[in-house]
């Protein structure tokens, strides 16, 4: 197998407007950053679905909603799994907010993000916050293998106030 | 760009609030948040036995509660309980006990059976659980986890510096000599 040339992704900095999209978080519902203008919004980009954890980092941020629900934020959990598997992995864990299916063309909003990580051909582990207006004012690129938490994003979001 | 990266540092700091085993003085000192229902927590459990027999007085052990409600429907009895037994002076047998059989959550009565026997009043315990009398004190555990970057549960701080480790005796007992949080 020919041998990728391996691109470190290169993280969107705060100060910049959040790049648009429209991802499908079920067979017949898309989801569109612009839908919540208005209110701050926490993108989390995370390699997969079912990483073998019982608190992982999608179901911490579940735990953790309702001060995410302090600050109105909305929640968007991105990877590049299908919706089946999103949808099976969300009812599982009991997630309380969407995870959006950046499938086809496959990784396109991480990497608009730039946090698309292509030898693996999966997201890295990457937080951003948007402020009510569309401007990224935070943005967190994990090291390998470490959940970030949640303390970085309230932190962004207290800022935002 | 590339700065180091630095695990975050624990938000809320041990102290009078806390459930501590070991010497008060210990130079190094571990905080676990875990999960009574937790499957990691009880892996862990008979680890941190194992480090806090190994380190003696040189350790101090504080527990704090983190219950993943949403995936563990009976951690947050579990940490009500263990905070009931707390009240009557007997938080770490309990909290011992819940994790020696974790896998009896759900069922009331071998529970019941334990606080009979550590001479607590079983009545009372049954009493404060169902009226969650220690939510409060669970909740501020579990936000100050939040704050303090616990990303899962267990959770271990070192000198209140998070360790990103594996839950293992050697790992632990390697970071807990080299003591991450002396140089701050």
């Amino acid at each position: 197998m020919p041998r990728t040339p391996e691109v470190k992704p290169s993280i969107l900095r705060p100060g910049g407007k959040a790049p648009e999209f429209t991802l499908h978080t079920t067979p017949d519902q898309t989801v569109s950053l612009k839908d919540f203008r208005g209110r701050p919004v926490v993108l989390a980009f995370y390699p997969a679905d079912w990483s073998p954890v019982c608190a992982d980092q999608m179901g911490l941020y579940a735990q953790v909603m309702p001060e995410f629900k302090k600050f109105e934020a909305e929640v968007l959990g991105i990877s590049v799994d299908g919706i089946w598997s999103h949808l099976a992995f969300s009812k599982d864990r009991r997630l309380n907010f969407p995870l959006l299916a950046d499938f086809e063309p496959k990784g396109a909003v991480s990497r608009a993000y730039g946090v698309y990580e292509s030898r693996t051909g999966e997201s890295a582990r990457a937080l951003f916050v948007i402020d009510p207006k569309g401007t990224i004012r935070w943005s967190f690129l994990s090291p390998d293998g470490v959940n970030p938490g949640a303390d970085g994003i309230l932190s962004a979001l207290e800022k935002l106030e | 760009m590339a700065k180091t990266y630095l695990p975050p540092k624990l938000t809320l700091p041990v102290g009078e609030r806390d459930h501590a085993e070991g010497a008060p003085k210990a130079p190094v000192v571990l905080v676990e948040y875990g999960d009574y229902q937790c499957p990691y927590c009880g892996a862990a459990y008979p680890v941190v036995k194992r480090v806090q027999k190994e380190l003696g007085s040189e350790l101090r052990f504080v527990f704090r509660n983190f219950p993943i409600t949403n995936a563990h429907p009976f951690a947050e009895w579990a940490a009500e309980t263990a905070e009931a037994a707390a009240a009557q002076g007997e938080f770490w047998p309990m909290h011992d006990f819940l994790f020696e059989n974790q896998r009896l959550l759900g069922d009331d009565a071998p529970f019941a059976r334990a606080e009979a026997k550590l001479g607590l009043d079983v009545a009372r315990v049954e009493r404060e659980v169902a009226q969650k009398a220690y939510l409060p004190r669970i909740e501020e555990d579990f936000l100050s986890g939040v704050r303090s970057g616990v990303n899962g549960t267990p959770t271990f701080f070192i000198d209140g510096v998070r360790y990103d480790g594996p839950a293992e005796f050697e790992a632990l007992v390697a970071e807990l000599r080299r003591r991450p949080g002396r140089s701050r």
